[in-house]
């Protein structure tokens, strides 16, 4: 575990290298300890040190939360609907998010003083309907069949998709150009307020999730079998629901949808530590986080002086990889 | 039997009359799925149900399909509740106590496991310990005490899947998976063992391994157990009592010998059966019609 935090943190100084220019591991030590040391101001009278400390690191930042939230989460719902399948994306709940966090704009939430509060907020109204709604569907068949699921999902995103549409459809051309951008999932340079309050929600959820670790272990079981071992389901299932629904709400309100970490991810861990959501869960944290930073990292200089959203990497890497698990899934155990 | 008399002769469908220690005491439980619908009265999976089980007994619930075995397993570990009617467990009232708490004291041995997930045998078995972790603190995120790994061991040398320890549990054979299982139970420490259907899709030779180390366990730990089984005859060689249910109700209760009757099991399960004796054990020995039944016993009279 320790050994993968290391490589999470060097990929993050690895990623910090690269952009419309390079530059060198030396010079970015240097940025970083000098600001570290206090001497900020002097940093920041370099365009150098701008770059790295004001556009670099909070967006490398930003990267590894959203990429370990998105990775968490995952664990947490394949758990919870015992489907190794479940992702916050392909099942919907990023869309019910990302539809919160539309109606917030429509509302003109993004433009007052509690902008950076609310919009997480109505993300996380959106996901934890979307949640719900996946889980009815889930125990209404008592063991779901893996394509049910997946295709509760499908619906479940059309519907939203078609609703954000037709809210973007009832903004102003710029506003619209902008959710659609935001929709495709980016992380663009967030500043230090927003990175604070999403760190903030991220944090606290992200404990919530790790003290239930062991509770995920028990849930693979089944609700009758985790509570045969003493587990409160009712009660665990709330918490867990509410705590992926915020999460998957202040990722999304800030970087869109960014599909398919929570699946990939976890899947990856769990075939090198194995199952034990005590390591799993932590581990794909990490990996998450690192994996998103350096799809984040391709999709800002594949292009240079352009850049593309990441979520196309993310898609792009996750969708075969999805097919590919979903094939062998319905040949080999037919769950 | 309605509902007055069913109270009245309690003691009649008690498991082993009366006495002081009672590891369960069932008063008049009714249960049905769809709580809530309008009551009809082909809704209740239970009615009225009066049971007691006596402590270090094995106990078989037997009876036709839907006759609401595994919801009376249910019931006893709390995974359901019964909508009218007290459950206790040595005295105490089931629906008082915690999970957690039920969860020390029974341990419950499902049909089927879920196998969605590649745990090994020993995480599986660990898991058994959930009840007695503490739950604030460090303690809070789960992780196991030497006396945890000490239990969960114990518990795999007791039923001889300790060389299995590493293995997936989706990767050894149908009988190794129910003995480690059984073993996830015991590390609970409970004192009740409820097994639904344990021999079900087992071969012969791991059927009677499996009966062997019920009756084991209930001889060198003193441990309480109901199992539920569709084999007749499984149940007739290892159970002390048996407990006959159809369509929610007890049909009868009594040793193998007062329930195995040819008239009990016709009227049960409507269908003619034979019952002979076990050729060392004595015990009831039950046989389904042949297919030359009918022409033999033309030939008999």
């Amino acid at each position: 575990m320790l050994g993968l935090g290391a490589a999470a943190i060097l990929m993050m100084a690895v990623c910090l290298q690269f952009g419309a220019e390079r530059i060198g591991v030396g010079e970015i030590a240097r940025i970083l300890l000098h600001a570290a040391v206090g001497d900020r101001d002097a940093v920041l009278s370099e365009s150098v040190g701008v770059i790295v400390l004001e556009i670099r690191l909070p967006r490398v930042l930003l990267g590894f939360l959203v990429g370990s939230c998105l990775a968490g989460v995952g664990v947490a719902l394949q758990a919870l609907l015992r489907n190794p399948l479940a992702d916050p994306y392909v099942l919907g709940i990023s869309s019910g998010a990302a539809l919160g966090a539309a109606v917030a704009v429509l509302l003109g939430a993004g433009t007052s003083w509690l902008g950076a509060w609310t919009l997480p907020a109505f993300a996380f109204g959106g996901g934890l309907l979307a949640i719900l709604l996946v889980y009815r569907i889930a125990v209404s068949y008592g063991r779901l069949p893996v394509h049910t699921l997946l295709l509760a999902g499908v619906i479940l995103n059309a519907v939203f998709s078609a609703l954000i549409m037709f809210i973007t459809s009832l903004v102003s051309p710029a506003q619209s150009f902008a959710m659609l951008a935001w929709l495709m999932g980016t992380l663009n340079a967030p500043d230090h307020g927003a990175l604070a309050i999403l760190t903030a929600y991220l944090v606290v959820g992200g404990l919530v999730l790790l003290r239930q670790a062991r509770v995920l272990d028990l849930l693979t079981l089944g609700e009758d079998g985790a509570r045969s071992l003493g587990v409160e389901v009712e009660s665990v299932k709330k918490t867990l629901f509410f705590t992926s629904a915020l999460l998957t709400g202040a990722v999304v309100s800030q970087s869109g949808m960014i599909g398919f970490i929570g699946m990939v991810v976890p899947h990856a861990v769990r075939l090198v530590l194995g199952a034990d959501h005590r390591l799993l869960l932590p581990a794909s944290a990490l990996v998450g986080g690192a994996f998103l930073v350096a799809a984040d990292t391709l999709a800002r200089t594949l292009l240079v002086p352009g850049e593309m959203p990441v979520g196309v990497i993310t898609a792009l890497v996750g969708g075969p990889f999805f097919l590919y698990l979903l094939m062998r899934k319905t040949a080999g155990l037919g769950v | 039997m309605n509902e007055q008399q069913s109270h009245e002769t309690g003691a009649c469908s008690a498991v082993g009359g009366t006495g002081n220690g009672v590891a369960y005491r069932v008063e008049g439980i009714w249960f049905r799925y769809n709580r809530g619908r309008r009551e009809g009265e082909n809704d209740w999976v239970l009615r009225d149900l009066e049971l007691v089980v006596r402590p270090g007994q094995v106990v078989g619930v037997i009876g036709p399909n839907g006759s609401g075995k595994t919801s009376l397993l249910k019931i006893l570990a709390k995974l359901l509740r019964p909508e009218r009617g007290v459950v206790r467990l040595f005295g105490r009232d089931l629906a008082g106590m915690p999970q957690e708490a039920v969860a020390r004291g029974v341990a419950l041995v499902p049909q089927d496991s879920a196998l969605a997930f590649p745990y090994t045998i020993a995480e599986t078995v660990l898991m058994g310990r959930f009840p007695h972790h503490r739950r604030s603190g460090l303690a809070g995120f789960g992780w196991e005490a030497p006396d945890d790994l000490r239990h969960a061991e114990a518990a795999m040398q007791a039923l001889d899947v300790g060389h299995l320890a590493d293995r997936l549990i989706s990767d050894v054979s149908g009988g190794e998976r129910q003995r480690a299982i059984i073993a996830r139970a015991l590390t609970q420490q409970p004192q009740v063992l409820l097994l639904d259907e344990p021999t079900a899709f087992l071969d012969l030779h791991h059927q009677v391994d499996i009966c062997r180390i019920v009756r084991r366990l209930s001889e060198e730990r003193g441990l309480t157990i109901l199992l539920a089984s569709h084999d007749l005859n499984l149940a007739s060689q290892y159970c002390d009592r048996l407990v006959l249910l159809t369509e929610g109700r007890i049909a009868r209760t009594g040793t193998p010998e007062e329930v195995l009757r040819p008239e009990v099991l016709c009227e049960a399960y409507r269908c003619e059966v034979l019952i002979d004796r076990h050729p060392e054990s004595g015990l009831p020995r039950v046989t389904l019609p042949g297919r030359l039944q009918d022409g033999q016993r033309m030939a008999a009279s």
